[in-house]
């Protein structure tokens, strides 16, 4: 299953089988009438769902143009969408009959949401986390090993998310008989993309009852933060056949596009492969993956999930870049405008809804996925603005 | 002239040798020296190209890799040094690495630069049979030999179409797991052999985990048409660095004697 050309499977053969085994696995409990029950009863009543879709009223005010909506997915257990999806992997794997969970992260948050999802199904956890990573995100480190989970550091490559990721994927070659690799965003190869676009599209059938009740229309437009892009999959993929809805994606343009040190791989990458995934990579030009840089260490990332290379390639989405400064920025506006601190990452959605808002008219209505809080963000952001 | 005289004019007779080491690694000046090191006892030489995210590798190759990208290795370095390699020999050099390297230039691009440095075949590490259309077509095209992986848990059916796309050899991965050498083989290795040989029309040749002259006999005695040993060279390399060619020689020498009947 490929979204266009994007997509595939493109690993060693060794992982064929495992993937086949998942794919399987997870088309036949997706129908099944006991686990969808289980995966909602622990979403609502362990996760917090639904979350709500808060008219951010002094925000509006503030920018004078369209209606600015906020899905509160900062509100749920862990304090990020990343719940939704390893909820619904570890329950998968608990079917599966896997006892152990494997799982990449960057800044920690899809490490610590793994730990969770193992300490509520009692799954063997271990992270593993670039060691520069494990250097520059102490709390969640922490947070992980209290939560039972073990965290691997990873000295290969740059020692950061993709160096991770590689990292799990060389654990799964050798372990796949017990272990699950659980996947934080809509990225690998088949079926990784599909099933944790899956997972997060609670996020956008919710917004959609939501924004039905509140306005008795769907919003004119929808803006979410693309790091491999599981918030704004999870937001998008409900409205994706709704052509009137405009869906935009904000990468994190980092010290500005030009500087080379961002992670739009959408807005400056080219096609390629890595990861078990044709789609679209910063790269030279002997296809040498690129390191990254982001003020918001859950966007850093040189790759985005096939399903947005292909909504880019149709035009289905747009997708555009918000620097470090105009991020912080909206952080800071935000925390006072409407006492609400967002993720470092979010902040990159609202900046650029701002900017959106303004130009658009008064009963005009956007949607913004509000994909975190900011809690973890404090000392980043403590040391950059004083 | 059919398929298996083809093969008969380009291989040696099985069972082969095969040795491995990544261009570049530490420079690539002396990557043709360690080719040239590795050729006197060797039937093919695999030749990685280096790649930023080596995924299937494991902590000895990755290193090389490295090292091989430190000293600003280019793939139109590594090509050079086939290039000149082929000044001194005309044993098979079969490239090694990963797809968005061969993606990244074009696929036939890559595989007709490839070609026209001297290159025979390649491995493409995370291209599987699906993915593999274009990469197949611009094989052909271009007459670059194709090799590609199959693994202890890939089924009969799978290892057929493997077998059938596959025109230098196939190369059956002995273990679950990444590249690097181990004390003992694997059991799965030898079950994986019996199986693919039952399947398998073309030569078979085991990597991932061998490193000493009794793996070599072994895993010839149990059936196999060659054996791949990389990490445990490219160790030697790690540990001599300019030095390595000798230690290199002598160690691959050592290898050739498992190939030997008893």
């Amino acid at each position: 299953m490929k979204f266009g050309e994007f997509g595939g499977q493109f690993v060693p053969e060794v992982l064929i089988p495992p993937l086949k085994e998942l794919e399987k696995a997870y088309e036949t409990l997706k129908e099944d009438e006991e686990f969808k029950k289980e995966l909602d009863y622990y979403l609502k009543v362990y996760a917090g769902r639904p979350t709500p879709l808060y008219f951010a009223r002094n925000l509006t005010e503030y920018v004078g143009g369209a209606r600015i909506y906020l899905k509160r997915e900062d509100l749920l257990h862990s304090g990020a969408h990343k719940i939704n999806n390893t909820i619904g992997q570890a329950l998968l794997a608990k079917y599966m009959g896997k006892s152990r969970l494997i799982a990449e992260t960057g800044a920690g948050q899809h490490g610590v949401a793994t730990a969770i999802a193992g300490a509520l199904f009692g799954l063997k956890t271990e992270v593993y986390m670039g060691s520069e990573d494990v250097e520059r995100q102490k709390p969640n480190v922490f947070r992980m090993k209290l939560l039972g989970a073990s965290v691997i550091p990873v000295e290969s490559g740059s020692r950061t998310l993709k160096d991770a990721i590689n990292e799990a994927l060389r654990d799964w070659v050798a372990t796949f008989e017990y272990t699950h690799y659980l996947i934080g965003s809509v990225v690998g190869p088949h079926p990784y993309p599909t099933i944790v676009r899956d997972f997060q599209s609670v996020i956008g059938r919710e917004t959609k009852v939501q924004i039905m009740e509140l306005e008795e229309r769907l919003p004119d437009c929808i803006v979410a933060c693309v790091g491999g892009g599981s918030n704004a999959m999870g937001i998008f993929y409900p409205f994706a056949r709704d052509s009137n809805v405009r869906l935009v994606g904000v990468e994190a343009a980092g010290k500005g596009l030009e500087t080379g040190k961002h992670s739009a791989s959408l807005c400056a990458g080219k096609k390629g492969v890595l990861h078990g995934m044709l789609s679209y990579f910063l790269q030279d030009d002997d296809g040498q993956i690129a390191t990254t840089h982001s003020v918001a260490a859950g966007l850093d990332y040189p790759g985005v999930g096939p399903e947005h290379a292909w909504m880019k390639e149709t035009g289905r989405a747009e997708y555009v870049a918000v620097d470090d400064s105009e991020a912080l920025e909206a952080f800071s506006l935000l925390s006072r405008l409407e006492g609400i601190i967002p993720a470092l990452e979010s902040a990159h959605a609202i900046a650029y809804a701002v900017k959106l808002a303004e130009e658009m008219s008064r009963d005009e209505i956007i949607v913004v996925n509000l994909s975190g809080r900011g809690d973890k963000d404090l000392e980043i952001v403590m040391n950059l603005l004083g | 002239m059919s398929f298996k005289d083809a093969h008969a004019s380009v291989y040696p007779k099985t069972p082969w040798l095969v040795t491995f080491v990544t261009a570049g690694d530490p420079s690539p000046e002396l990557t043709l020296k360690f080719m040239l090191a590795l050729e006197k006892h060797s039937d093919i030489i695999e030749l990685g190209i280096p790649f930023s995210d080596p995924m299937a590798d494991g902590p000895t190759i990755q290193k090389a890799n490295v090292r091989a990208l430190k000293a600003g290795t280019k793939v139109k370095d590594v090509f050079e040094i086939v290039r000149n390699f082929r000044e001194y020999s005309s044993k098979p050099v079969i490239l090694m690495t990963y797809y968005n390297i061969v993606y990244a230039r074009g696929v036939e691009n890559f595989l007709r630069e490839a070609k026209d440095c001297g290159a025979t075949g390649v491995i493409v590490v995370d291209l599987p049979v699906e993915e593999s259309e274009e990469y197949l077509r611009a094989c052909e095209k271009t007459g670059m030999d194709t090799v590609f992986l199959a693994a202890p848990n890939t089924p009969d059916d799978r290892l057929r179409v493997i077998d059938e796309v596959s025109s230098a050899f196939v190369y059956l991965v002995s273990l679950y797991g990444t590249t690097g050498a181990r004390e003992e083989l694997p059991e799965t290795a030898f079950k994986a052999i019996t199986r693919a040989k039952s399947v398998c029309r073309k030569p078979v040749c085991v990597g991932f985990g061998v490193s000493k002259k009794e793996h070599v006999k072994a895993l010839i005695d149990a059936g196999a048409d060659g054996v791949v040993v990389g990490s445990a060279i490219v160790r030697l390399i790690e540990e001599f660095g300019e030095g390595a060619a000798e230690k290199i020689e002598e160690f691959v020498s050592e290898l050739r004697k498992g190939l030997e009947k008893s």
